[in-house]
């Protein structure tokens, strides 16, 4: 019983890794601009406010959810479509 | 990988010679036989390099170079192999900057026994400065202080192969267990370099830190596991918990004192009290990611002892 347990709790492989950054990937790109995004203050036209050398932490992050869904919102579908089409074909 | 290409190189051969003896009676037609031989070589480079040559070996006794077809396809064979390897070496070179990495392994015995030396015992060290030669770093060779990756990778593969030994004395080992053990360490390793990487870019850090050093000092940390699980193994779970604990204590210092000076600003480095929300976030920056070191030591090593 021990043993599946550890078995079960480190059983990271290379695949996880790559489940985990699509998921997390996903995660960031459906996050919509006006109906969330604006209402908590994190709208693409609330982050940039300083030109100093100090951006800031929240400008940093709003930063990365705008470039993540601008840049990956193609790559994504194509990666999506392909894991759908995977895992109904292989389970 | 290497292991499918070499049991598929493995396999054609045993076809090769099949078919050469089946075919030896009833016409020995050297074309059928090459064919076959450059055949799979179309599909890939690896399989081509080891059929290649262990093919041509493996036919005793069968005039194949006196025929001009064979020449031809074994030319062919040939240039296929070196313009795929041409391929892969140019595209290896643009994701993995091969040159870059050979200045971390650029290492000789001294700077390893004293960079083992300050990694369980940072407390006399004075200078942690990384000296410079015009701009780029001084290989390792030549500077204590500077990042390596043979000290990282051997303790790496050190550490699997102490967890085996680990789960062979408890009864619990099996080869599949080996790689688990690896494949999961290897996926820590990553995921804890992409979080600093992450949290490096939000706090905005002008640093000449490249993502391979990260990498060097994330791994530095296996040698207090190597020597926390020896311990354990040798004396006992009271000495795995004491070496552990010294090891920790050593990586928390040593991951201090090196990343003070490559994120804090140099006011901040050099122990004055520097005022403002961004000094102060740096530091709890350099604190977490130091912090964090002893937190994987354990996690890692905690189910090999018992």
């Amino acid at each position: 019983m021990s043993i599946q347990k550890k078995k079960k709790h480190m059983a990271f492989t290379l695949y996880t890794i790559i489940q985990t950054a699509i998921l997390c990937t996903n995660a960031i790109a459906v996050l919509h601009e006006e109906r969330f995004l604006s209402k908590i203050g994190w709208g693409v036209d609330q982050g940039v406010g300083g030109f100093g050398d100090d951006p800031g932490v929240r400008a940093q992050i709003l930063n990365l959810i705008r470039s993540v869904r601008t840049v990956m919102r193609v790559p994504l579908i194509i990666v999506n479509s392909a894991c759908i089409i995977l895992l109904l074909l292989f389970g | 990988m290497e292991y499918t290409a070499a049991q598929s190189g493995f396999r054609q051969q045993h076809n090769m010679r099949l078919r050469n003896s089946s075919m030896d009676g009833s016409d020995g037609s050297q074309l059928f036989d090459d064919t076959s031989a450059t055949g799979p070589g179309a599909q890939g480079v690896y399989r081509n390099q080891q059929a290649g040559p262990q093919a041509a070996g493996g036919l005793p006794g069968q005039s194949l170079l006196s025929d001009p077809m064979s020449n031809l396809a074994m030319a062919y064979g040939s240039s296929l192999a070196s313009q795929g390897r041409e391929m892969v070496d140019k595209n290896l070179d643009r994701f993995i900057p091969i040159s870059k990495l050979k200045y971390y392994f650029a290492v000789d015995t001294v700077y390893v026994g004293k960079k083992l030396g300050i990694l369980v015992f940072p407390y006399m060290h004075e200078n942690w400065e990384v000296s410079y030669q015009q701009d780029i770093p001084v290989a390792p060779r030549f500077d204590v202080n500077a990042p390596d990756l043979y000290i990282p990778t051997m303790g790496f593969i050190t550490y699997i192969l102490v967890a085996g030994l680990a789960l062979g004395t408890q009864n619990r080992f099996s080869p599949e267990l080996l790689g688990v053990q690896a494949s999961s360490a290897l996926v820590w390793l990553i995921m804890e370099v992409l979080a600093v990487l992450l949290s490096l870019y939000l706090v905005t850090v002008n640093t000449d830190l490249t993502t391979i050093d990260l990498l060097a000092f994330s791994g530095y940390k296996y040698v207090g596991m190597i020597l926390g699980v020896v311990a354990g193994l040798l004396f006992g779970k009271l000495a795995y918990y004491l070496s552990l604990l010294w090891c920790c204590a050593a990586i928390f210092v040593f991951m201090i004192r090196t990343l003070r000076l490559k994120l804090l600003s140099e006011a901040a480095a050099e122990g004055k009290l520097v005022r403002g929300a961004r000094n102060q976030l740096r530091m709890y920056l350099t604190m977490s990611i130091a912090a964090a070191q002893p937190v994987f030591m354990y996690w890692l090593t905690y189910h090999l002892v018992r």
